[in-house]
């Protein structure tokens, strides 16, 4: 603005201007931009590498692994979209829009397997399917040594506890769609000649596509994100190529050619995500009010709450039965210092990366407050992109700009003081949390945004009106409406910390054991039960959000 | 307690664009002013330079005498005593109706507080509200707990940003009664802004007509209405239409309909040729008068019907006739110019 309204300036102003508002310079705008410039950075360096290919290190890839890593990551990511689409659909469907015995109950009860971090319920399931586990050796019994179920190891059981763990998000966010369309538009449907199956498959179907769509995009990047889950079924994906690149072939080269092609998958996963996500701003959402359920009958008043049923046992009930038997059967020997000291951990790194990334999207909220306009609002999607960013990928992004940091100030010391120096950076909690950041900053950054939002301009200026000072501005109005979302936007962060595994592994100090990472640790030996435990804290915590977020969508 | 207000040639500008310029007037203590204009005019741009959430680019605003606005001077608005309602009424969700009230009350001691909780919700007619929250309260509700919420620590001045818009028609006129009523009551200066002219007309003793920024008349509804300034403020307040005429002498008109007596500016010589403003009431509906004119167009308004007409020149009228005088459209009727005031523009 400035600029234009000071012609005459000369050009170096003008990138100063960028950080000016009304001629003073914004602490806010350089607050974005520091954060952009903290996201761009590990995607820069991964993505450089894909621009500067190594001839050498390539060769080796394509020959070797690549191949399959590109087959197995989009196979997994299409066969999850697409089943974790279909059953997250048909029961949103059902709970939100039909009526039947159990409707109520598996409405909240079928958003459950979310405190499952999907690599618990895959370990889960490999204990009990595979040619050892209980299922297995019972058919055996029963039906002679010949019998076998089909390998749980492969790509179709690390789709099937994906799909899982992860149809709740579709589950979710569809089921608001249907709720939110009213009966108007059916009903204009069936005045139009169209009977009930015709109805959904013509009206409701599309209206909630955008919705759909949008947990789709949700599933396929955190298909593409995962890590544990694929490591327990050995299933390589680009994440865990990118691990063994790094942990077991020692090449960070070939880490970062693999991250910079898992990133081009994620972009085009994120594109029509954000396309999509203007197409559900522009559909208008009818009143709701006095809706009236179908009332299945026949076939269908049976068989719809046997369906919900047995998803919600196979998803939900089944593992956590599992876990807490094995974890039992452990506990005597297990529930020792060693286990507290992990605990402690997970909850110390939570806790610190709840509050870190809480106060920066606090900060980031009101710096688009304070500075409304086109610009403010790019530069804070850009901010946020981190989510869509797999944990492997920032882990190398961030570790190798850290290196280069460490080996210039070695370097240096050695040549100023002649002195030998450890590294600075890497390996530490600061590298860690920034990866944290990177990563969940949108997570924390939604929640405070909608509760900033309802604190409008006007009531700011009738505060003022009524004689109250900034200071009592924040205190009396700001944080009593600001409370709930940064209560909201700690937990989710709390609870998607303790859970995260490929950040936690890659760039933890050393022997910084987490509940995460030993659960990486057991199940990369097979030892189910001795898994269990730390899942049991994992699920406990991540019941948390759940809670929260079927107290809001209840209804 | 009540304030007096003046305006002294305010401008305001943001970047590149005048939103105000050369604005005065001045309100006397205890009057309700208000600002009437169609949206982007700037009327609540001078609301909110009054109450000092903006600074004036130019010019001087004074609260009882005491200049509380000028260019590099400006008293925050905490410090103002002005209240203020604003149009989505601002109300604080997380405090019931009784937190919202006494929410400017801080520093008075706890038993006055609850006094002044009572009689204020009392004004307003909330009594048996105080526990209820923002959101269980009727549109029409929660703009009574805005008001009470603003009088509550007896400010110099209140400030109303189109306080009914948000309100149906039917609540809006009688909550309008209301808050005039309780104004005068608490004999508390107001300005408020608004795009309604009824609203206007049944709240305030002086009106601001505003357009393009700039105010184009400071009076009474009568006067803005039979006495207008110029052509905007003619067109915008009320109905009517212009007929071309011709100046005879210095207290005569000649158009179509007959002769015009009365004065009109000075400006307007012999000969010269002018714009007549006549309002529906201006033509009078009669049965023996031979001049005659063609219904093309009526509307039903219950006690009278609103008729466009067509006039032997071809031009356009309107006539508000008493609603038992039923003529079919195309129907020719008799037609008597019956002038109070006249309103005449240079062409």
């Amino acid at each position: 603005m400035s600029a234009h309204a000071l012609p005459e300036r000369k050009a170096p102003s003008a990138a100063f201007a960028f950080f000016r508002e009304r001629g003073r310079l914004s602490a806010w705008r350089l607050f974005t931009f520091t954060l952009c410039v903290l996201v761009a950075i590990p995607l820069l360096v991964v993505a450089s590498s894909l621009l500067h290919p190594d001839r050498e290190t390539w060769r080796h890839l394509a020959d070797n692994v690549l191949p399959e890593l590109i087959r197995h990551t989009l196979l997994l990511t299409l066969g999850v979209s697409v089943a974790a689409g279909i059953l997250g659909t048909g029961l949103a469907w059902l709970t939100a829009v039909c009526d039947f015995p159990g409707r109520r109950f598996f409405s909240w009860s079928l958003m459950l397997p979310l405190a499952l971090p999907a690599y618990v319920t895959g370990f889960v399931l490999v204990g009990l399917l595979d040619f050892t586990g209980p299922i297995a050796t019972l058919l055996r019994q029963w039906f002679g040594p010949e019998v076998r179920l089909p390998p749980i190891r492969s790509g179709g059981g690390a789709a099937l506890a994906l799909t899982l763990a992860l149809y709740p998000y579709v589950y979710l966010l569809a089921r608001h769609a249907f709720l939110s369309q009213g009966k108007r538009a059916l009903e204009v449907g069936q005045s139009l000649g169209l009977s009930r199956r015709q109805g959904f498959l013509r009206i409701a179907l599309p209206l909630a596509r955008p919705w759909i769509a949008g947990g789709v995009a949700l599933v396929a990047m955190e298909t593409l994100a995962d890590f544990g889950t694929v490591a327990v079924f050995n299933y390589d994906t680009f994440t865990t190529g990118i691990y063994k690149a790094w942990y077991s072939l020692f090449s960070l080269p070939a880490a970062a050619q693999l991250a910079s092609l898992l990133i081009l998958f994620v972009f085009v996963v994120l594109f029509l995500e954000q396309r999509l996500r203007a197409g559900m701003r522009y559909t208008p959402t009818g009143r709701s009010a006095g809706r009236e359920r179908l009332v299945l009958t026949g076939f269908g008043r049976l068989a719809a709450p046997l369906f919900c049923g047995a998803v919600l046992t196979v998803a939900f009930i089944v593992p956590v039965g599992q876990l807490l038997w094995w974890a039992l059967g452990v506990a005597a020997q297990d529930l020792d210092l060693r286990y507290w000291a992990y605990l402690g951990r997970s909850l110390l790194l939570a806790g610190m990366a709840a509050t870190l990334i809480t106060a920066t999207a606090l900060l980031l909220a009101y710096a688009r407050r304070q500075q409304r306009g086109a610009l403010t609002d790019a530069m804070v999607r850009f901010a946020t992109l981190g989510y869509a960013v797999p944990g492997a990928v920032l882990a190398i992004g961030i570790y190798l700009p850290i290196a280069w940091f460490d080996r210039l100030y070695i370097g240096l010391m050695g040549e100023l003081f002649g002195r030998e120096a450890g590294p600075l950076l890497a390996g530490t909690l600061l590298a860690m949390l920034s990866a944290y950041l990177v990563r969940f900053l949108a997570v924390a950054h939604e929640p405070l945004a909608a509760a900033l939002q309802r604190i409008t301009p006007s009531m700011d200026e009738a505060a003022r009106s009524l004689g109250l000072c900034s200071r009592q501005l924040i205190q009396r109005v700001h944080l009593p409406l600001l409370k709930g979302g940064v209560v909201t936007a700690m937990i989710l962060v709390f609870v998607d910390v303790m859970k995260e595994m490929p950040i936690t592994l890659m760039t933890r100090p050393f022997g910084w054991d987490t509940l995460a990472t030993r659960i990486f640790e057991m199940t990369s030996e097979g030892e189910w039960e001795r898994a269990a435990l730390p899942a049991v804290a994992l699920l406990v915590a991540g019941l948390v959000p759940v809670i929260l977020l079927t107290r809001q969508t209840e209804r | 307690m009540a304030a007096h207000v003046e305006l002294i040639s305010v401008g305001k500008r943001f970047g590149e664009k005048e939103v105000v310029a050369d604005l005065s007037f001045r309100l006397g203590p205890g009057s309700i002013g208000c600002l009437l204009g169609p949206s982007g005019c700037g009327k609540t741009t001078v609301l909110r330079l009054i109450a000092g959430f903006e600074a004036v680019s130019s010019g001087e605003i004074l609260l009882n005498g005491e200049p509380v606005s000028r260019p590099g001077h400006s008293v925050p608005p905490e410090r103002r005593r002005v209240g203020m309602v604003f149009q989505d009424y601002a109300l604080f969700p997380h405090l019931t109706v009784e937190g919202n009230v006494t929410f400017g009350l801080h520093r008075w001691p706890a038993r006055e507080r609850a006094a002044r909780v009572r009689e204020l919700l009392a004004l307003v007619g909330l009594e048996g509200h105080e526990r209820a929250y923002p959101h269980e309260l009727s549109g029409g509700q929660q703009q009574r707990v805005a008001l009470a919420r603003a009088l509550a620590p007896k400010p110099e001045l209140l400030l109303l940003d189109e306080p009914f818009s948000n309100l149906d028609v039917e609540l809006r006129e009688r909550l309008g009664l209301e808050l005039r009523q309780i104004l005068k009551q608490e004999g508390i200066t107001a300005i408020l802004v608004t795009h309604d002219q009824q609203e206007a007309f049944a709240m305030a003793d002086e009106i601001g007509v505003m357009h393009a920024g700039r105010l184009q008349q400071w009076d009474t509804a009568y006067r803005l209405y039979h006495q207008p300034a110029n052509r905007f403020v003619a067109d915008f307040i009320g109905q009517g239409v212009f007929l071309p005429g011709t100046v005879l002498n210095s207290h005569q008109i000649e158009i179509e309909l007959g002769i015009l007596n009365g004065s009109f500016p000075s400006e307007c010589t012999k000969g010269c040729a002018v714009d007549v403003l006549i309002r529906p009431d201006d033509i009078v509906h009669d049965d023996t008068s031979p001049l005659l004119a063609e219904v093309v167009h009526k509307a039903f308004r219950g006690a009278s019907i609103l008729y466009t007409l067509r006039l032997p020149s071809g031009g356009t009228a309107l006539s508000l006739v008493p609603s038992h005088h039923d003529h079919a459209l195309g129907e020719k009727i008799g037609i008597r110019l019956d002038v109070d005031h006249v309103v005449a523009f240079k062409r």
